[in-house]
């Protein structure tokens, strides 16, 4: 799986070579193992999901992805360069953002500033500078302004620039987690069940949103996530994982019709 | 036609008028739009630029005089410098509804035949795509915002920076020609084709030329004393005359500058932010603002309450007087300043009012209350009459000369007519050329001598020169006693309390009048639940006793106001009933755009309308509903049916005001 040659989806993208890598990885909490012998790649410019029913270890994958989590075995591949442990921060600086399962937002601030965090990466003005707001920490918030105001325009939030999060619906919170993602102009993107709990409308417009994430910025995507038709009709690649294992990997047609997969889900009689 | 004005100065077009502003007002903002969070702006200057550099792009794709170039989309700077760009190269600008539908869409494109469409994103590029096939004149489309738009074949679609650059590079090349065909334009060359939004068969196309927008900006501009530093705000449809007459007719005669908010949802923030001073909204716009404010203002503290009730008092007494400079009392205008800084001001503030100068409401009746909330603030709220086929204006109201049941003194220029039946008839400068390729409905509309038939009925009153508007033209009719019937006027005082929907009044070739009153959910229910009165549904609340004496309450006011106009007297309501259901569209008892459909509600509840008329006191009966999911179901009901107090018929008008 060394080829750098990438591939053309069913739609006519191209997609690139290895962004990510992931050899053989293993996490084990004490004597549970929660990912065990994974491997899997991901490519530039594709949207890649991992699916799998609960408990199957899909949110400890994004989190060794995200750096939160150390692997106990195995390497992470990134940009062509293998990833030693690192903080989350420091995966942060690399280009990974990520959106969470359950909303990890700023709640008595506004969206707007809730965004700018998002540039948090992109700003190393000293402390008397922004303190005093003057000089290099206004230049930079002025250009990291801008970044930010590109994307509120991008997710059609302008009408909540000013409203602090408390008051949004969650539908929308989502959609602010994802700006502030966005915001810090990520290479891959990580989003942690991104239509959970969302009504059917809502799930169409953030569909809409990823698709139009991946296609305009050329951002690479790699979600969670439980409905299996946005699943299917998002992404380019499936990774399925059952019980910490890699139970299938492919295009969403060939995972469909994967019977371990369909035994995963459907269970069978023993 | 009657005025050969000499073409305003030389300036016989709206390119003329651009070029004119690019060297007089070069510097001041034409147009601001906010996008990434801040106002961007564009002097005439570069405004002139722009659009120079999209009409040459447009001759690059191959854009023939004659031409038909449909704009779709919100109210964006680009796309107002699309339509000037179009009639630079001598092609037709038809602006259409960004919210219709495809199949809409077709109709317009076919019937004018246009090969070109300027729209504003991926929504309208879709609209356009679904149906291009099937209009095989359809050449080329370009669109603005390009995202999603990536993937799609390009070869008949253009961004339109890339338009406008690919102008830019051909500038040698076409720029003799663009001068040549903007040099062309004469007075009597088409401006704009607009389509009406047509309630009664397909739209049809109408065609202005310059002169009917040149004069019609000019003359309206004056009356109002528009000037080169007024503020718009451009959120109403681009396809409505009002919008063109507005944001392009009177921008370009005064040179004033026009603000486009960043998304419908901001609206109200940016109109804050722009605060207009010059301003034009529908009833409803209205309606629903000082719903809000009163709704806040129930929930604020008791001392900004007692605040707000007080000086909203004053300015109920004072307010109308001092705006319009009458005198008043040192010591009643002393309160009103006190009221300024306290309340009013803040008020306006919030609203976006402040400096509002000139304010418009048209298009449907306004409620009086409504009406003097805002005058008595010190906005100088006024109202007009017109339509599309007028460019606009037919009557508005002179400041100083204004109430809410006129529509205003005829606009300079308009020669003003009622026909025998009472329908109004119009004549003037802005009288529209033709319905496009529609010569039979143009004879129709207007005769040879250039009277436009209006579809309204109204009167001018005696002694003020003002024209009240009673109903549409054909929902007029006359009582058993030969007395006239215009059910929409008395509907619409009733629907200005805030407890009734709907009304539908009968009497056409009656002796006397009655009423169907549909309640408002809402507001009733609040009042029930403010009240402690227990309700499972709206019928129950519409046959509550405490309801239908409310209701009985409102006809009888009604009833005393309309027994003051000599003429619709007879109009009063004798008996009335509350409906056991909601009119609905769904079961064509409305149109889609909520308007009573009154013959075939009267078709339906037969058996109701013979139990008003027959002085029974209650009456059973049953109707079929359609639910919104198809299905049909059955409401069986027994009605109460009450008597109103009437005021006899005698003229009383010098009591009324």
């Amino acid at each position: 799986m060394k080829d750098t040659e990438g591939y053309v989806t069913a739609d006519g993208r191209q997609i690139g070579g290895t962004l990510m890598e992931m050899r053989n990885i293993t996490l084990r909490f004490g004597g549970v193992v929660a990912i065990q012998d994974i491997s899997f790649d991901i490519r530039e410019g594709e949207v890649r999901a991992i699916i799998g029913p609960n408990g199957a270890g899909k949110s400890s994958m994004l989190n060794v992805i995200s750096g939160f989590y150390t692997p106990s075995e195995g390497e992470v591949w990134y940009q062509g360069a293998k990833r030693p442990p690192m903080k989350p921060f420091e995966v942060a600086r690399q280009g990974v953002a990520r959106t969470f399962q359950n909303i990890a937002l700023f709640e008595g601030m506004t969206v707007l500033d809730n965004v700018m965090t998002g540039r948090l990466t992109h700003m190393n003005a000293g402390i008397a500078s922004q303190a005093l707001w003057w000089g290099k920490a206004r230049d930079e918030e002025m250009e990291n302004r801008e970044k930010v105001e590109r994307v509120i325009d991008f997710l059609e939030i302008q009408n909540i620039r000013k409203t602090p999060v408390g008051r949004l619906p969650y539908g929308l919170k989502k959609r602010v987690e994802l700006a502030r993602a966005l915001a810090a102009e990520p290479s891959l993107l990580l989003l942690d069940e991104p239509m959970a709990g969302m009504n059917v409308e809502e799930k169409e417009d953030m569909s809409r949103f990823i698709l139009d994430v991946n296609d305009e910025f050329g951002t690479t995507i790699c979600l969670i996530e439980h409905d299996m038709g946005v699943v299917m009709d998002l992404s380019d690649r499936v990774v399925v994982m059952d019980y910490g294992k890699k139970i299938g990997d492919g295009t969403p047609d060939e995972v469909r019709n994967n019977q371990d997969v369909i035994d995963a889900y459907l269970g069978v009689p023993h | 036609m009657a005025h050969m004005t000499m073409g305003a100065e030389g300036l016989r077009s709206v390119p003329a008028l651009l070029t004119r502003n690019a060297s007089q007002f070069g510097g001041s903002p034409a147009y601001r739009e906010k996008e990434y969070g801040i106002w961007q702006s564009w002097t005439w200057a570069e405004t002139a630029k722009e659009v120079e550099a999209l009409a040459l792009g447009l001759l690059n794709l191959g854009v023939n005089e004659g031409d038909f170039i449909a704009i779709i989309g919100r109210n964006r700077p680009y796309l107002y410098w699309s339509m000037v760009a179009a009639q630079s190269v001598g092609a037709i600008p038809v602006p259409l509804y960004q919210d219709a539908v495809a199949e809409e869409m077709e109709y317009v494109l076919d019937h004018c035949g246009a090969r070109f469409a300027i729209v504003s994103d991926q929504e309208q590029v879709d609209k356009v795509i679904e149906v291009q096939d099937r209009l095989h004149q359809f050449e080329h489309m370009i669109y603005l915002d390009p995202r999603g738009l990536r993937k799609y074949d390009h070869t008949r679609l253009h961004q339109f920076s890339h338009v406008q650059d690919q102008g830019r590079a051909a500038h040698d090349e076409y720029i003799k020609e663009l001068q040549a065909r903007t040099a062309k334009l004469v007075y009597d060359s088409t401006c704009v084709m607009l389509y009406t939004s047509g309630t009664t068969g397909k739209p049809k196309g109408v065609v202005l030329s310059n002169r009917n927008i040149i004069e019609t900006a000019k003359a309206s501009s004056e009356f109002d004393h528009l000037r080169a530093d007024d503020e718009v705000l451009a959120y109403l449809p681009m396809a409505w005359v009002g919008d063109f007459i507005f944001s392009i007719g009177q921008a370009y005669w005064t040179g004033f500058c026009v603000n486009c908010p960043e998304s419908p949802e901001t609206m109200m923030t940016d109109l804050r932010e722009i605060a207009p001073s010059y301003y034009f909204a529908p009833p409803r716009v209205f309606e629903t603002q000082l719903t809000q404010i009163m709704i806040r203002m129930e929930d604020a503290g008791a001392f900004k309450k007692k605040t707000f009730d007080y000086f909203m008092a004053h300015a109920r007494k004072v307010g109308p007087a001092i705006l319009d400079g009458h005198e008043v009392s040192t010591l009643d205008w002393l309160k009103y300043k006190l009221g300024e800084v306290m309340v009013y001001g803040p008020l306006k503030n919030a609203l976006g009012f402040s400096n509002v100068r000139v304010g418009y409401t048209a298009g449907e009746a306004i409620g009086p209350e409504i009406f003097d909330f805002y005058r008595s603030l010190g906005i100088n709220l006024k109202q007009l009459y017109g339509q599309t086929e007028a460019s606009v204006f037919i009557t508005q109201q002179p400041d100083g000369e204004v109430r809410s049941d006129t529509v205003g003194v005829p606009s300079p220029g308009v020669e003003i007519r009622i026909a025998e039946n009472g329908e109004v008839f119009y004549r003037s400068p802005g009288v529209f050329v033709e319905y496009y390729k529609n010569a039979e409905s143009t004879a129709d509309t207007k005769d040879a001598e250039g009277w436009v038939a209006t579809g309204d009925a109204g009167f001018i009153e005696e002694a003020t020169g003002h024209l009240r508007i009673i109903d549409r033209a054909k929902d007029v009719g006359a009582m058993a006693d030969g007395a006239m019937f215009a059910p929409k006027y008395v509907e619409n005082k009733l629907k200005f309390y805030p407890n009734i929907l709907e009304a539908v009044v009968f009497g056409a070739g009656r002796d006397r009048c009655c009423a169907f009153i549909n309640i408002d959910l809402t507001a009733v229910g609040n009042w029930a639940e403010r009240n402690n009165i227990a309700y499972a549904s709206y019928q129950e609340l519409a046959g509550h006793k405490q309801v239908l004496d409310t209701i009985q309450a409102h006809i009888e006011e009604v009833n005393a106001s309309v027994a003051q106009d000599e003429m619709l007297s007879g109009c009063q309501v004798h008996r009335f009933l509350v409906l056991h259901k909601e009119l609905d569209a769904d079961d064509g008892e409305l149109t889609r755009t909520r308007k009573v459909r009154r013959k075939i509600i009267g078709e339906k509840f037969e058996d109701l309308v013979t139990a008003l008329y027959d002085g029974s006191t209650s009456v059973y009966t049953e109707t079929e509903v359609t639910y919104e999911d198809g299905r049909k179901g059955k409401i069986k009901a027994t009605l109460e049916i009450r008597d109103a107090k009437v005021v006899p018929a005698t003229p009383q008008r010098m009591a009324a005001e």
